[in-house]
């Protein structure tokens, strides 16, 4: 049981990961001069949008949250909304945190929203889905010892390690190499990106070596 | 660059490989070519104030001369000597990706300045192919290109010179030279071959045309050319030029002035070797040359008697190898003399550094247990015969160093008894550095009762603070990082404010289900991740430091003022963020406009005005809290001065007098707030004294010392320029903040109170405009209230004024950890913690720069970072004073 769960967190995973790949390389079989540095923007929204998709997707064919209660339309329209409320107000405190950070307040600012949607995307798109508008629960399995599922830890490591690699990312911006990527908030968003994709690849990984020391209440 | 290659072949010209001394960076290589000097390390200390040249060089004595010196290219020269062109158009080089724009501003002035000939030295210096360099790397197709176009520029100005000479009797000089080479990469800085080897040529009609080896031309120093170029001017030989004459060159005149000249060159080497060497008359050079100039006296003897000129010529070839080998050996024992770096003493240096610190390093276990007792063993009998040994061998090391070495040592030269008593210290450390390792080592495993499984009690932000420490030193090795070092401080009290707001936030929603507002989670989970870590323990950094358990703080505290501790940590951070846009500093983004500029442009003076009176209040409100009455009138009568002086220089203005034409000293105004400052610091000591004297009473004492603190908070108001006064009323808001919803409420432990004050105060530094370069320090903070210079006070007010930030805070933190006394050991473990924290930077970044001596930027970014270090280094020894004093009293008192 446990181990086949471990397997299809792994399948969705590379699923994910194959997202970001695609949202690298399929752009440019139809935009002109794509490319990442160059159309940073561009490759934002789209890989933005790809991630989205995939964990829609993944959420409505693997439905890990096993509480299949039967609810009527205007309740999945409800939580739907909620969720699209939930999400642009995490975008925009992140705007807010970046700015407190020394993001520029009025110029770049739509870079600065973009770095925002990214990283929301990375970590709150998941949340939602997994969780739903839902704060308690949130609170739950962000505090210690909270995680009731693999689905949950895994949700737990990708989502600090996309923190961490935006925070990472950070750092070469003073740096005087001059390259295109130091540039605000390329280093940021790559960081993020490659952030989740460790985590991505990272929590499988560890929660198959602690298999043994992970109990979770619900098995 | 087929011209070139014609005339070095063909034409009247003498061909050089120069040899550049490292550093290979424009500005002291320029120095090189112009004073025949070696610039070092404390020779740009020196002219820190004054980036204009202050020695001797061709330049001042052709000025001095009379004679008409044109420029156009690097700005570096304008810089160096300003005022001595009678016409120039300086190049700013710090736009590398710009080649041709550069060199274009140069060549334009070309045809007209040739034509005119109302110039006798004319200077190009061309940038362009230095920053292809830069940018593309040596191999690149561009430099061929601009090869050819300096090509074709040397052309122009050969024979316009050729065709000029006609007219004049004089021959002209052309001197082709680089300032440094080029490295495999494109830069230069270092000292590799490609670096260092630079072309110099000659080009002259008064020169032989002679077929001679060109493949192989000689390698001659940079500094020659000095030398060189006042000879062939007419001019006397810089005074502090190392370089000897390019004997090729003079080759061609008579016997009688080719003497001459190396008799010039040779007196003055050997003059500038009498000021450097105390034992000059042994130094071989000065022999050979009095030997010479013997022969020399003998040639003119006979050169005047008109003998055989045979004899006359042989005896003259003689004199000459003389002065020639006199010459070599000369310069190249005074190269010695100043191009060397100090090894010796640098070592000593570090090695008596390394080990205070590897001592610290070693008791932090023991200085952080509950006593804080921080024994240093002085006196174990097993290591007093290691001691001697150390002492024995130290000596040896020191008397054969000093008698092998040729070049000066600033630790050989001191006397005996200082470098004895350097010795005995240094083996004093080794000595208990070891016995505490043993102690530690055999030791380790009895005492480890009651403290710790150190992974378990680790929370977020002792991880964070660690990993701050670290990262920090470690950026110290990047110069980048060191010029935009408040960049990085910045960055750590941005993420130390996100962590406290998730231990707030966990400490008062984890435990009880109160309704959580919205939007609370995502914050929370990027405070995760900014402490890098999740499930720490909560409930630990509760229990932190204290026995029993306390009553659960969400229990407390309740209603608006459980919000306002949610709150304050993002209070900061906008505070943080405000004060932030107020000084650009740093390089990069030094240019970017800020509020400071904006306020300081005289069109908004009124609105500087009400923002110091407002930032004057607040100051006071902040600070009158804590202070008896007395000081309450003297801090308000003083901030008011402080506002009237501001008024009365004419930076502020009052309401009723708008545009007030009299602007004075206000010497009178200063002085007025002196005078409370003084008055509330002396209120402060005398309430501290007399708390240690009666022993009355435990409140008597946080009184003084909270009068200390306002006093330096009084002063610091009166030193910040006006648009720098928001500063320190943020500064005190914050302290007020932290102290009244985060420390006291989360009850962290002293020493990561000490850290984050530590972090604030370094933060503060950068905040009030301060860079690690050195021409961002507010000089006229030394002057306020003087009449004229007066040294002692003007240094010390600057120095406050620079560290004002640092030293506020650790004051402090003094006042709080003593106010707050819930284990008594408080205020020695900050001390040890303060002291600890300080220096874990310096010995890091001493150790750094000593082996990155030879980096491009030593002298612009490491040099003026080390002596901010030093001088911060020496404040925080006072700070360190005045903990241990206070600690003292508290031992006194009970």
């Amino acid at each position: 049981m446990k181990d086949n769960d471990i397997k299809r967190l792994l399948y969705t995973h590379l699923l994910c990961i194959f997202s970001i790949i695609l949202s690298v390389f399929i752009p440019s079989l139809f935009l002109e001069n794509f490319s990442i540095l160059e159309t940073h923007l561009t490759w934002l929204c789209i890989c933005s949008g790809f991630v989205t998709a995939v964990n829609l997707v993944l959420y409505l064919v693997v439905k890990p949250n096993t509480s299949s209660k039967r609810s009527s339309l205007s309740h999945k329209v409800t939580r739907f909304l909620k969720c699209c409320i939930y999400f642009l107000m995490s975008c925009f405190s992140f705007h807010v945190i970046f700015v407190l950070y020394g993001a520029p307040l009025i110029e770049l600012a739509l870079e600065t929203f973009l770095f925002a949607v990214i990283l929301s995307t990375f970590t709150t798109v998941p949340c939602l889905c997994l969780l739903g508008p839902n704060l308690k629960a949130w609170l739950r399995v962000f505090s210690r010892n909270g995680v009731t599922s693999i689905w949950e830890n895994s949700l737990q490591i990708t989502t600090i390690s996309s923190f961490v690699g935006a925070w990472l990312g950070a750092l070469p911006i003073p740096l005087d190499w001059e390259r295109p990527w130091q540039v605000w908030p390329i280093s940021c968003t790559l960081g993020a990106t490659f952030g989740y994709v460790a985590g991505l690849v990272i929590s499988p990984l560890w929660i198959y070596w602690n298999r043994k020391q992970l109990t979770y209440k619900n098995n | 660059m087929p011209y070139t290659t014609y005339l070095v072949e063909k034409g009247a010209s003498h061909s050089f490989v120069a040899e550049a001394k490292p550093p290979t960076v424009t500005m002291p290589r320029i120095k090189a070519l112009m004073t025949g000097s070696l610039p070092g390390f404390v020779d740009v200390i020196r002219n820190l104030n004054s980036p204009a040249l202050l020695e001797d060089s061709v330049i001042r004595q052709a000025k001095a001369a009379g004679k008409r010196i044109v420029f156009y290219g690097d700005e570096t020269w304008v810089k160096l000597f300003p005022k001595h062109f009678v016409e120039y158009d300086g190049t700013t080089s710090f736009f590398v990706s710009d080649y041709t724009e550069v060199d274009n501003n140069v060549t334009r002035h070309l045809d007209k300045v040739l034509k005119r000939g109302d110039w006798d030295i004319l200077i190009l210096h061309y940038l362009g192919l230095d920053h292809i360099g830069h940018i593309s790397g040596p191999n690149s197709p561009l430099i061929g290109q601009k090869l050819s176009e300096m090509d074709s520029v040397l052309m122009k100005i050969h024979t316009s010179l050729q065709s000029k000479e006609r007219e004049t009797p004089l021959p002209n000089l052309l001197v082709l030279c680089g300032d440094h080479g080029m490295s495999e990469t494109g830069s230069h800085g270092a000292s590799s071959t490609e670096e260092v080897n630079t072309p110099l040529i000659l080009i002259s009609s008064a020169f032989e045309r002679k077929p001679g080896d060109i493949r192989h031309p000689k390698h001659v120093q940079q500094t020659d050319v000095a030398a060189t170029l006042a000879i062939a001017l007419g001019l006397p030989i810089p005074k502090d030029s190392v370089g000897s004459l390019l004997f090729p060159v003079v080759e061609g005149r008579p016997m009688r002035e080719q003497l001459r000249f190396l008799h010039l060159n040779t007196v003055q080497l050997s003059k500038l070797l009498q000021e450097n060497v105390p034992s000059y008359e042994k130094d071989p050079g000065f022999e050979q040359f009095k030997m010479s100039e013997r022969l020399h006296g003998n040639w003119i003897r006979l050169y005047l008697e008109e003998k055989h000129s045979e004899v006359l010529f042989n005896l003259g070839s003689k004199v000459l190898r003389q002065y020639l080998d006199a010459l070599k050996t000369l310069s190249l024992s005074l190269s010695a003399q100043v191009a060397q770096y100090d090894i010796y003493s640098m070592m000593v240096g570090t090695v008596v550094v390394l080990e205070v610190l590897t001592l610290l390093l070693l008791s932090v276990p023991q200085a952080l247990r509950r006593k804080a007792e921080l024994e240093v063993p002085l006196s174990s009998p097993g290591f007093s015969l290691l001691f001697y040994l150390v002492i024995l061998v130290l000596s040896a090391v020191h008397v054969i160093v000093c008698t092998s070495a040729e070049s000066s040592c600033y630790f050989c030269g001191l006397s005996w008894l200082a470098a004895g008593g350097v010795m005995v210290l240094a083996s004093a450390l080794l000595c208990v550095t070891v016995s505490v390792l043993t102690n530690v080592l055999v030791g380790g495993n009895t005492p480890r009762k009651n403290p710790v499984h150190p992974s378990s009690r680790w929370s977020e932000l002792d991880l964070l603070i660690l990993l701050g420490t670290a990262g920090h030193v470690l950026s110290l090795g990047a110069s980048s990082f060191v010029e935009e070092e408040h960049q990085t401080w910045y960055f750590l009290v941005n993420t130390l404010c996100l962590a406290l707001s998730q231990e707030t936030y966990r400490n008062y929603f984890l435990g009880d289900d109160g309704e959580p507002p919205c939007g609370l989670c995502v914050e929370q989970g990027h405070d995760g991740a900014t402490a890098a870590w999740q499930d720490g323990p909560g409930c630990d950094v509760l229990e932190r430091d204290k026995g029993h358990g306390s009553p659960s703080t969400s229990e407390v505290l309740r209603g608006r003022e459980k919000w306002m501790v949610l709150a304050s940590p993002w209070l900061i951070l906008a505070c943080c963020r405000l004060l932030r846009s107020l000084n650009q500093t740093g390089v990069q983004w030094a240019h970017r406009p800020d509020l400071g500029h904006w306020l300081t442009s005289s069109d908004h003076k009124a609105e500087l005005s009400v923002l110091a009176a407002l930032s004057l209040l607040i100051v006071f409100v902040l600070v009158q809290r804590g202070c008896s009455p007395v000081s309450k009138a003297a801090l308000a009568l003083g901030l008011l001065g402080v506002y009237c002086y501001r008024a009365a220089i004419g930076s502020v203005r009052f309401p009723w007098r708008p545009d007030s034409k009299d602007i004075s000293k206000g010497i009178i105004e200063a002085r007025f707030v002196y005078v409370f400052v003084l008055g509330i610091l002396f209120t402060g000591t005398k309430d501290l004294l007399k708390s240690q004297v009666i022993a009355a009473d435990f409140k008597l004492k946080t009184v003084g010392l909270w009068e200390i603190y306002s006093g330096l908070v009084l002063l610091a108001a009166l030193l910040f320029r006006p648009h720098n006064l928001p500063v320190l009323a943020f500064s005190l808001l914050i302290q007020t903040l932290m102290t009244k919803f985060i420390w006291k409420p989360l009850r962290h432990d002293a020493a990561e109170i000490t850290v984050m004050h530590y972090w604030f105060g370094q933060a503060f530094f950068y905040f009030q405009g301060n860079s690690n370069n050195i021409a961002t320090v507010d000089i006229s903070a030394g002057f306020v209230g003087l009449d004229t210079y007066v040294e002692i006070p003007a240094v010390l007010l600057t120095a406050f004024g620079t560290y004002a930030g640092p030293v506020l805070w650790a004051s402090h933190l003094v006042h709080f950890l003593s106010s707050e006394t819930r284990s008594g050991s408080a205020l020695s473990h900050a001390c040890f913690c303060y002291a600890l924290i300080c220096s874990i930077p310096v010995s890091t970044y001493i150790v750094l720069v000593t082996s990155l001596r030879y980096h491009l930027f030593i002298w612009s970014v490491f040099s003026p970072k080390l002596l901010y270090e030093g001088m911060h280094l020496l404040i925080t020894a006072a700070v360190c004073v005045f903990f241990t004093a206070m600690d003292q009293t508290r031992l006194t008192q009970s």
